[in-house]
């Protein structure tokens, strides 16, 4: 994006949307009504998305918004509405001092081991296979065509068996959620 | 800016952990899933920007992936509230013994 134009311009919209994911994300966890909660989720998608677009990603930040936030989140919600769970009174979270305390000293601990994993250095020591950087390839052949390159040729194998894979979960999810007749 | 997402992410995907370990609403459990591979999915942006744009293929088969996991999981608590007339992960124990 405009990186190397409006650095100032970039960097404060990038902590913006950083601060909204969070911040959303911290809300969502939160909230006792499955609604509310999947609404919240929404915002942390289209933050994310923001977040694709400012990284050189912007064929993926217009699917986050179609299939996350457009087809995912309303087949949550569908579902939500489907079972009629908005009366959030008889639902029981893990609840009391010791419950949250082990909660939060589990989630500590956990980005502290994340964190110590980044200072250690492995996240640069990778070998992938020489790609084009995303820099590169806002070209003549646009955002797309890079990401097309390669997912028709090296993972051209894994593209067919995702359809597999989406065949067989639409069958599974009709069988499953049908309803016993006999 | 990588240094930054990959915090940012490592925060989502805590969130996520922590969201599904404490909450016992077996649907928010799945939104909590969501966000863990939302929180995968910019780590792999943000790498992409550094070491090329094959990430953001993955980032795709990520996708995909969710929308199927989405679909079945959906179908079974589904399934799991027509046999229970309920969601919540403590009442669901049929394999308890």
């Amino acid at each position: 994006m405009a990186n190397e134009f409006l650095p100032l311009f970039y960097t404060f919209h990038f902590y913006l949307f950083s601060l909204i994911a969070l911040v959303s994300a911290i809300v969502f966890v939160t909230r006792k009504s499955p609604v509310a909660a999947a609404l919240w989720l929404v915002v942390v998608m289209f933050a994310l998305a923001a977040l694709y677009v400012m990284l050189n990603a912007e064929f993926v930040g217009v699917m986050q918004v179609l299939v996350y936030a457009g087809a995912i989140m309303v087949v949550f919600l569908f579902v939500v509405m489907l079972l009629n769970l908005g009366h959030p009174s008889e639902l029981n979270d893990i609840r009391g001092r010791w419950g949250r305390l082990a909660a939060g000293l589990l989630g500590l601990a956990l980005v502290a081991e994340l964190m110590a994993l980044s200072r250690g250095g492995v996240a640069y020591n990778f070998s992938l296979p020489a790609a084009p950087k995303a820099e590169v390839l806002a070209g003549p052949a646009g955002v797309i065509g890079p990401i097309a390159a390669p997912l028709f040729r090296e993972y051209l194998l894994a593209f067919e068996l995702t359809s597999v894979l989406l065949l067989v979960a639409i069958i599974g999810a009709v069988v499953l959620a049908k309803k016993r007749s006999a | 800016m990588l240094a930054e997402s990959l915090a940012l992410s490592a925060a989502l995907f805590t969130i996520g952990v922590v969201g599904v370990l404490t909450r016992r609403n077996a649907i928010i459990v799945f939104m909590c899933v969501e966000l863990m591979l939302n929180a995968v999915n910019l780590s792999f942006v943000a790498l992409s920007k550094v070491y090329g744009a094959t990430g953001q293929v993955f980032v795709i088969f990520v996708m995909t992936v969710a929308a199927a996991e989405a679909a079945v999981g959906l179908a079974i608590i589904i399934s799991i509230f027509r046999h229970k007339k309920s969601v919540n992960l403590q009442d669901i124990n049929l394999l308890r013994g």
